[in-house]
């Protein structure tokens, strides 16, 4: 099967701490680290939205990749805040990677999903014959109501991953997809603010479509999950991913690294993707990782994966995750990020 | 009056139950208690629901569940007082069947909180809204106002609260039907989320969905139904004023004392005989203030109650063996009646690792609101 020849990542300077938000709504801050285990998430800018963080992503990839831009042949993009209803995204990430025009394109939405599932639909290109390369961008500037528990975890980033048949980074063994109607989680045309369905996004959601998805992936691989060296889950809190990787067998060592969540919050379509990246940027050939997305509505896509010798001299040819993690921040108080959301009306 | 009996008894399994309906749970609690006592026919239905209207949208509860019972044409009425509604279904039936009325009766409560409604606004429905609700108050308020009403009066302090959720989850641990089937340790309770001060989030009973049922015949003729049924020797039914602000003594429930001692004068019991006991703890403090008002402990001494042991198992009246409302959980309209199904377990001799050796006569206290219902019902083996 084809793999990855190239990912890269994006994730923007500006954070704001849970402390900050949860004193705004009269919150009581430790109550918040504890219980959804987040510390700070990243804010996108005025000047940053889904194009531009898939573009920043997009370039990392194709400069790991090392590979002709005019040779992608596909370029999907899943995301819930694409910054046009009508009018594509990729488009606009196309002519700034220099891809195309002999390309085919599409805007993907699955809820927190939209990534794996632009990076599935990819692999299926390669894989299929019909492109090259062909890259698959999971992207946010995620919404999250005021006073919302989502405002503690809605933050902005993404990854992009270039497939190919030849010199790749890591070798996709398995893929396994698990959908049913359950809306847990939904925005309705022309409203501002996701609603969701407070803990049914949590067992008949999260939990159901994660477990079911993985434990079929690992039972179709034959693999268990003593055998993989790093896994990631759908990260909409610290503690979901922490809790459904017990659940699975998964150690906390196993889902330390790709365990991002707690400084970068729910980059929604560009949360597993990410975690998934700063796994690849530390990962040693002959690694097993796993990854599994979750998007409500809903559904889980899972791909298990292995390091190739090439890797570790392609990891330094774009920024780390974690160096955009831990690296300069510019962190916000409430104010200034109400204004970067553009949560303040102001006329025109 | 005709001497009435337990004949059966059914509940469903307790929790946030995202795979069953409203329907769904009432028929399994029903054809439980109707299994149990191994008949398919009933002379007339009691649901007990708080708020099926606003939980899930429907209301006219009664022929909907006679229907879905198999029952069409069967009597059927719903009853209401708020969390109290399944005590008062249970009253109603045994009412029914003491009159000569009826002779097999169904008493089943139901509520399926977890389908998406503003579960804290629904419950506030049940306080005053004139003197309470305008006020932004809600039930983890008016309880903590209790509490510390309480604290006042017999320096109850946060630990005192803590004990209580110890034992509830401690007991609750061994129910293999209870919402939250864990234990917490002393530290853990008082370390777990402020909610409104001084009751944080594991002194508080959890959003649960469940039903219960039992099914009621004359005394006379409970052997054709059933080996082991157990009577109902009492029933006590009272109110108090509905607004916190209005009452005497805002540390004591009135209404809970009033209604024990109605259910122990039929009974020609007191505190002392009781064996058993479930008590309403949708809150630690609210069980304190219960196994005051019943008699079990003096006034103010309800705070070292769970701490010294006296209303845990081995102790003189073990109270809320089956987890309380905390551990097993609270669906409101499902808790009055879910209560005497322990109750009758343990009456039963089959309330395995939770049984109270020797148990004859057990007691049951559901109220409403912040204590303006309360129903008691005293129970014995025959």
């Amino acid at each position: 099967m084809p793999g990855i020849v190239g990912y890269g990542a994006f994730i923007p300077r500006n954070r704001i701490t849970s402390e900050e938000i949860a004193r705004q709504w009269g919150k009581d801050p430790e109550t918040i680290k504890r219980g959804l285990l987040l510390e700070e998430k990243s804010v996108p800018g005025l000047d940053e939205d889904t194009i531009t963080i898939s573009v920043a992503a997009g370039r990392a990839a194709l400069a790991r990749a090392g590979i002709d831009p005019l040779k992608v042949g596909a370029l999907y993009i899943g995301s819930e805040s694409h910054p046009y209803a009508v009018k594509p995204s990729g488009t606009v990430v196309l002519e700034a990677l220099g891809l195309g025009p002999e390309i085919h394109v599409a805007d993907f939405e699955f809820a927190c999903k939209a990534g794996t599932e632009a990076m599935s639909v990819a692999l299926a290109m390669v894989e299929s014959g019909r492109a090259d390369y062909a890259m698959g961008i999971g992207a946010d500037t995620s919404q999250g109501a005021p006073n919302d528990a989502l405002e503690f975890s809605a933050s902005a980033g993404g990854a992009a991953y270039v497939f190919g048949e030849t010199d790749l980074v890591a070798e996709v063994l398995e893929t396994y997809s698990y959908t049913s109607d359950t809306p847990d989680f939904w925005r309705r045309e022309g409203e501002f603010y996701p609603r969701h369905g407070g803990r049914f996004t949590g067992e008949p959601a999260y939990f159901q479509h994660v477990l079911s998805c993985t434990r079929a992936i690992l039972d179709r691989s034959g693999y268990e999950p003593g055998d993989f060296k790093h896994a990631v889950l759908h990260m909409p809190n610290g503690k979901f991913p922490l809790s459904a990787g017990k659940k699975l067998g998964f150690t906390r060592e196993q889902l330390e690294t790709g365990w991002i969540v707690n400084t970068m919050g729910n980059t929604y379509s560009g949360s597993s993707p990410t975690g998934l990246a700063a796994i690849l940027d530390i990962a040693e050939p002959d690694d097993l990782i796993l990854i599994t997305s979750f998007g409500s509505g809903a559904g889980s896509d899972a791909f298990i994966l292995r390091a190739t010798e090439l890797l570790p001299e392609r990891q330094a040819r774009a920024p780390s995750v974690r160096s955009m993690l831990d690296g300069p921040r510019k962190y916000v108080t409430y104010g200034q990020y109400a204004k970067l959301r553009e949560k303040i009306i102001v006329n025109d | 009056m005709r001497e009435v009996a337990i004949i059966g008894v059914g509940m469903t399994r307790f929790g946030e139950i995202w795979d069953m309906s409203l329907r769904d749970l009432v028929v399994e609690a029903g054809l439980g208690a109707l299994t149990d006592a191994g008949t398919d026919t009933v002379d007339s239905i009691y649901v007990g629901s708080m708020s099926s209207g606003q939980f899930v949208g429907q209301e006219h509860l009664a022929p909907l569940m006679a229907d879905h019972l198999g029952m069409v044409g069967v009597p059927a009425t719903r009853v209401e007082s708020a969390c109290a509604s399944g005590g008062l279904a249970l009253r109603q039936a045994f009412m029914e069947v003491a009159s000569g009325m009826s002779d097999l009766v169904l008493a089943a409560g139901v509520e399926k909180m977890n389908d998406g409604a503003d579960v804290t606004a629904v419950l506030a429905t049940a306080s005053d809204q004139e003197e309470e609700v305008y006020y932004g108050v809600t039930f983890p308020g008016l309880y903590a106002m209790i509490a510390r009403a309480h604290e006042q009066a017999h320096g109850t302090t946060e630990e005192d609260l803590s004990w209580v959720s110890v034992k509830a989850h401690r007991n609750g641990a061994k129910n293999p039907k209870a919402h939250f089937r864990r234990e917490f340790g002393l530290e853990d309770i008082m370390s777990s989320s402020m909610v409104a001060e001084p009751l944080r989030l594991l002194h508080c009973s959890p959003v649960t969905d469940g039903a219960a049922a039992v099914l009621l015949c004359p005394l006379e003729r409970a052997r054709e139904f059933s080996g082991q049924p157990v009577k109902i020797v009492g029933s006590g039914l009272a109110t108090g004023a509905l607004s916190l602000a209005s009452r005497p003594d805002p540390a004591f429930l009135d209404a809970v004392e009033l209604s024990g001692a109605r259910a122990y004068e039929m009974a020609g019991m007191g505190p002392e005989d009781v064996d058993v006991a479930e008590v309403h703890d949708c809150f630690a403090i609210a069980e304190i203030c219960c196994v005051e008002a019943l008699g079990f402990v003096e006034r103010g001494k309800g705070k070292d109650a769970a701490r010294d042991g006296i209303t845990d198992l081995g102790g003189s009246t073990p109270v809320n063996l089956s987890g309380g409302l905390k551990s097993k959980g609270h669906p409101v309209g499902a808790t009055g009646v879910a209560q005497a199904v322990t109750i009758v377990e343990q009456l039963r001799g089959g309330a395995g690792e939770l049984q109270v050796e020797g148990a004859r006569t057990g007691l049951a206290q559901n109220m409403g609101g912040s204590g303006a219902s309360s129903v008691v019902h005293i129970f014995q083996g025959v």
